[in-house]
């Protein structure tokens, strides 16, 4: 059978039981099988994935070994951008572009000896919680195919979960990892903003995005993220400090410490069956020895009204930039300012579209205070409530999701029912703190139900001590049938 | 009625280091289009800005000389606007957190000096260029337009004056006093005519005593400190006309036409456009520390209107001081040495704004290096001092020394130029020329006392010019008015 983890992947090709070649098959095999109910992925280039794992291989062989993500077939969301293969975002606006250049994750991928599968699907721009606001088609969920795998990074989730890719990087501005993570029962994590480099991502909120991995374990998510994080002069916001040992908390348990229960996250539109499964593992978690408080963070009620005029306001200027003049899509026109608004007309589906006249009229003079300038006391308001937070507790924990995964089509009609889908989310990308996705279990329709474990800035060690406990308690080793069906 | 101009000055200076303001391409003038060219300044999707420490220095410099205030923090901003050669469609700028605030420049307009008041300078990233291809080159009429985005993300310092300049001849004396500055501390090239400096004026007229300002007109397309003059003259004539014949002054941009000398409207502007401005969260805000600013305080250059102060302090009368304080760096240096080695200033300032420089002109080294020391400058001023060579030898003895014969001792000994002073030498000559010349010494007697003048030609001649006229001169006279 083949590994279903880079760890165990990773042994078996250092003790020759696999190649990287092998791997590589195996997750292409996958993708052929499922590919067609999933849509999981915009681009497969199978040569040069060929060529990279031969590569590996050969290396490996002649003693050459780069670290943990050697010869490991990995995918990308296609909001990073790869020289010489087609970068989109998933929207029509970037339909053939080729970037020149890579983002700095997928040079470090490069240097690890990671092997590209291909690059993944997701919302438009990263803007969506379903991966239905893409372009080029919806992607499904591999536990259920009427349903979504969540969004923006849900191609990532369900290439992950689905096994044709062994790990995958996604991007998180309000949620966009950890929550198609909970949804397609695998591992999301977001870093603390600032230590993986944002150049060549895409840009859609610049204070919030961050790039962070989604895998099948927490040590997967800590093997990933200890390649691509680390300081980068090309980006003006990457933390230039000493990053924490993230595998030092590893089978420490959480005996002796101090988990906050937030609060604010729960009750009204959160699933029942969400709720309890959360509650029951806060009891193992205190089993386990940890100490549980209840925590408040009132700001946490008005932190997505506050996410919706910042993302958007940022976006509004991110995407100027696409304008048919350089790349990209380019619709006809008499002058210049027809070309450019006809392309980007034509070129922005109806959820970017949204999102850039909320953001612009945010940012406009006369209702620049009431609007974005009041968000930025919001933003401010939560990092002080988190600070009080995490002046009294190790970590704080919550459902990442208030439901699971919801049938396709269900929130398209609705922005607002969709956005809640980001109500635990948002507050670490509002304060820039880490915060994970653990798989704990099933609802009773075979959903995955995820479990969010947040920390203080660089705190990621205390993160993953405690998600890898809830890791253990769960026991959560699932796959989905599609899965199943595949191997 | 009795008009009051008021005037303020937007200035841009494009800086000249070696790499652009967020990304490492080369700043450089002249290069094939689009060669300079990365993802960052082109905007490509996920490139990032990073900003460049030697333009935030230079600004610091250029807010320093300008006696701002640097800002402990500033803060980069993001301005909004959709144009094709500005390829973010928004550039980025600094709003309500500069880095350089209230300062002021001196000015001198008809031997008065005045302080204009600065209200800030900022710093902001330069756009690509556009080049509208079809008849006359006017937007409008072009049937399409070529980019060149090698100017994009040029780092530009934006210096923006207070409403303080009055008249037509302030704004030229505040444009060329700040342009000097500007030279002086090397951030810049400062040339009109590339544009690597631009100026932009803000102009309003209102009733001599009032102290509400008027509509003001932005005019630009100034391309020499003299067309800035006549278009701020023009401009000002105009609204007065406007005004008095019964109109009102429109809130517009006009573009100054210098072969037809006059202002025309580009665009007016309804209210102020909404630029969205919001701090550019790609870039952490920026912290001078009182050791940075110390530490580029301590590279500033003396400054144009300093040196001139020094030049008179030291002795020179205004104008010659003006003259020399105006000089290329290579003369004023010469002179400084030359002083140091004993000359005198008034002297040492003569020669290298006259002999020096007119021979540094004649052999096209005006701004290399002149072959000539402040020890030989000041050997020369000596020798001309003691006698030893004329004023006039003295000229060909700077050619021998420019020429590479050696020290101006050297060369009046090789050149045969060193004066006769040996009284008996000169006695000799003068009582041989006037045994020769019984007529003139007749004429002399009779009152004809010109003719000492020929009487001293002939002794120059019988010395080969050796002799010292002034010497010649009194020895004749002592002679015939003796006898």
């Amino acid at each position: 059978m083949t590994p279903t983890t880079i760890a165990d992947a990773g042994r078996r090709l250092r003790s020759g039981e696999v190649t990287s070649v092998e791997l590589l098959d195996s997750a292409l095999a996958v993708a052929a099988r499922t590919e067609a109910q999933l849509h999981a992925f915009l681009t497969i280039d199978r040569d040069q994935a060929r060529e990279t794992a031969d590569r590996a291989d050969a290396d490996l062989a002649a003693g050459k070994d780069r670290g943990p993500l050697h010869g490991i077939p990995i995918a990308l969301k296609d909001n990073m951008t790869t020289r010489g293969l087609e970068t989109t975002a998933a929207s029509q606006i970037l339909s053939g572009y080729v970037p020149p250049y890579n983002a700095t994750v997928v040079d470090r991928l490069a240097e690890g000896g990671a092997v590209l599968v291909g690059k993944t699907n997701l919302d438009e721009f990263a803007m969506g919680s379903s991966t239905e606001n893409s372009a080029y088609g919806t992607s499904y969920n591999p536990w259920d195919i009427t349903r979504v795998p969540g969004g923006s990074s849900g191609g990532s989730a369900a290439a992950v979960a689905a096994g044709s890719a062994l790990g995958a990087l996604g991007s998180d501005t309000g949620g966009s990892i950890r929550q198609p993570a909970s949804l397609c029962g695998v591992v999301g994590m977001k870093p603390t903003y600032g230590t993986v480099s944002r150049y060549g991502l895409i840009a859609f909120a610049s204070s919030l995005d961050q790039i962070g991995p989604l895998t099948r374990t927490i040590e997967d998510s800590a093997l990933v993220l200890s390649t691509v994080w680390g300081h980068d002069p090309l980006d003006a916001t990457s933390y230039p400090g000493e990053l924490p040992d993230i595998m030092s908390g590893f089978g420490r348990g959480v005996d002796g410490m101090k988990i906050g229960v937030v609060k604010e996250l729960s009750g009204e539109g959160y699933e029942p069956q969400v709720e309890s499964a959360v509650s029951a593992m806060v009891e193992n978690l205190a089993a386990s020895g940890a100490e549980i408080v209840e925590v408040s963070l009132p700001s946490f009620d008005i932190a997505l009204s506050a996410y919706y005029l910042i993302a958007p306001a940022e976006a509004s200027a991110n995407l100027a930039r696409f304008d048919g003049i350089r790349y990209g899509h380019r619709a006809a026109g008499d002058t210049t300012e027809s070309l450019m608004s006809r392309t980007r007309a034509e070129g922005f589906g109806p959820e970017v579209v949204r999102r850039i006249l909320l953001g612009t009229y945010a940012l406009s003079a006369g209702y620049y205070d009431a609007f974005y300038g009041q968000a930025q006391r919001v933003r401010a308001a939560i990092q002080e409530d988190f600070a009080r937070a995490y002046g009294q507790v190790d970590a704080l924990v919550s459902p990442t999701s208030p439901t699971v995964a919801f049938a396709a089509g269900a929130r398209t009609d609705d922005p607002l029912a969709m956005y809640l889908s980001d109500i635990c989310t948002i507050p670490s990308n509002l304060s820039g703190h880490p915060a994970i996705s653990v798989p704990i279990g099933l609802d009773d329709q075979g959903l995955p139900i995820g479990f969010q474990v947040m920390a203080s800035a660089l705190a990621e060690d205390v993160m993953f001590q405690v998600a890898e406990e809830v890791e253990r308690l769960a026991g959560f080793d699932k796959t989905p049938s599609l899965a199943e069906v595949a191997s | 009625m009795n008009w009051e101009p008021v005037i303020g000055i937007e200035v841009h200076v494009e800086l000249m280091t070696e790499s652009k303001m967020f990304c490492g391409c080369a700043v450089e003038f002249g290069a094939e289009p689009n060669t300079n060219i990365c993802p960052t300044c082109l905007g490509l999707p996920g490139a990032l800005p990073v900003p460049n420490r030697k333009a935030i220095e230079s600004i610091m410099a250029i807010g320093l000389a300008l006696n701002c205030e640097v800002m402990p923090r500033s803060v980069f901003h993001r301005k909004n606007y959709f144009y094709a050669d500005l390829p973010k469609n928004y550039q980025i700028s600094q709003f309500d957190v500069p880095v350089c605030v209230n300062g002021y420049l001196d000015i001198e307009v008809d031997g008065d000096t005045r302080r204009v008041s600065l209200e800030r300078a900022h710093m902001e990233e330069d756009t690509g260029k556009s080049t509208h291809i079809g008849e006359g080159g006017r937007i409008h009429s072009a049937t399409s337009t070529l980019l060149d985005f090698n100017r994009s993300g040029v780092p530009l310092v934006e210096i923006v004056s207070r409403p303080d300049i009055y008249s037509a001849a302030e704004a030229r004396a505040y444009a060329s006093g700040l342009r000097a500055v500007v030279a002086e501390l090397g951030v810049s090239d400062a040339r009109l005519e590339e544009g690597s400096i631009r100026f932009d004026a803000n102009i309003s007229i209102r009733p001599r005593g009032d102290e509400t300002l008027g509509t003001k007109v932005e005019i630009k397309n100034m391309n020499s400190f003299r067309s800035l003059e006549r278009a701020v003259d023009y401009e000002i004539q105009r609204q007065i006309e406007v005004v008095e014949s019964g109109g009102e002054v429109v809130m517009e941009t006009r573009h100054w036409d210098e072969e037809s000398g006059v202002t025309r409207s580009m665009r007016t502007k309804e209210g102020s456009s909404d630029y969205r401005y919001f701090m550019d969260p790609d870039l952490a805000p920026m912290a001078m520390s009182p050791q940075w600013i110390d530490e580029v305080r301590a590279t500033l250059p003396e400054l144009p209107g300093d040196r001139l102060q020094r030049y008179i302090e030291g002795g020179l009368e205004p104008a010659l001081a003006g003259v020399l304080s105006g000089s290329n760096k290579e003369m004023r240096d010469l002179h400084d040495s030359a002083v140091a080695e004993g000359a005198d200033t008034r002297e040492a300032a003569n020669w290298v704004t006259g002999e020096v420089t007119s021979w540094a002109r004649r052999h096209g080294s005006e701004d290399s290096e002149i072959p000539l020391t402040g020890a030989d400058l000041a050997g020369l001023l000596r020798l001309i001092g003691e006698g030893t060579v004329s004023s006039s030898a003295a000229k060909e003895v700077l050619d021998g020394v420019l020429g590479g014969e050696g020290s101006p001792a050297e060369v009046a000994r090789s050149r045969d130029l060193i004066q006769i002073t040996d009284t008996s030498v000169l006695e000799s000559a003068v009582d041989d020329v006037l045994a020769h010349n019984p007529k003139a010494v007749a004429d002399y007697s009779s009152g004809e006392h010109k003719i000492v003048g020929f009487l001293v030609g002939q002794v120059m001649a019988a010395t080969q010019g050796k002799a010292d006229p002034r010497a010649v001169n009194e020895l004749i006279r002592s002679r015939l008015d003796g006898s």
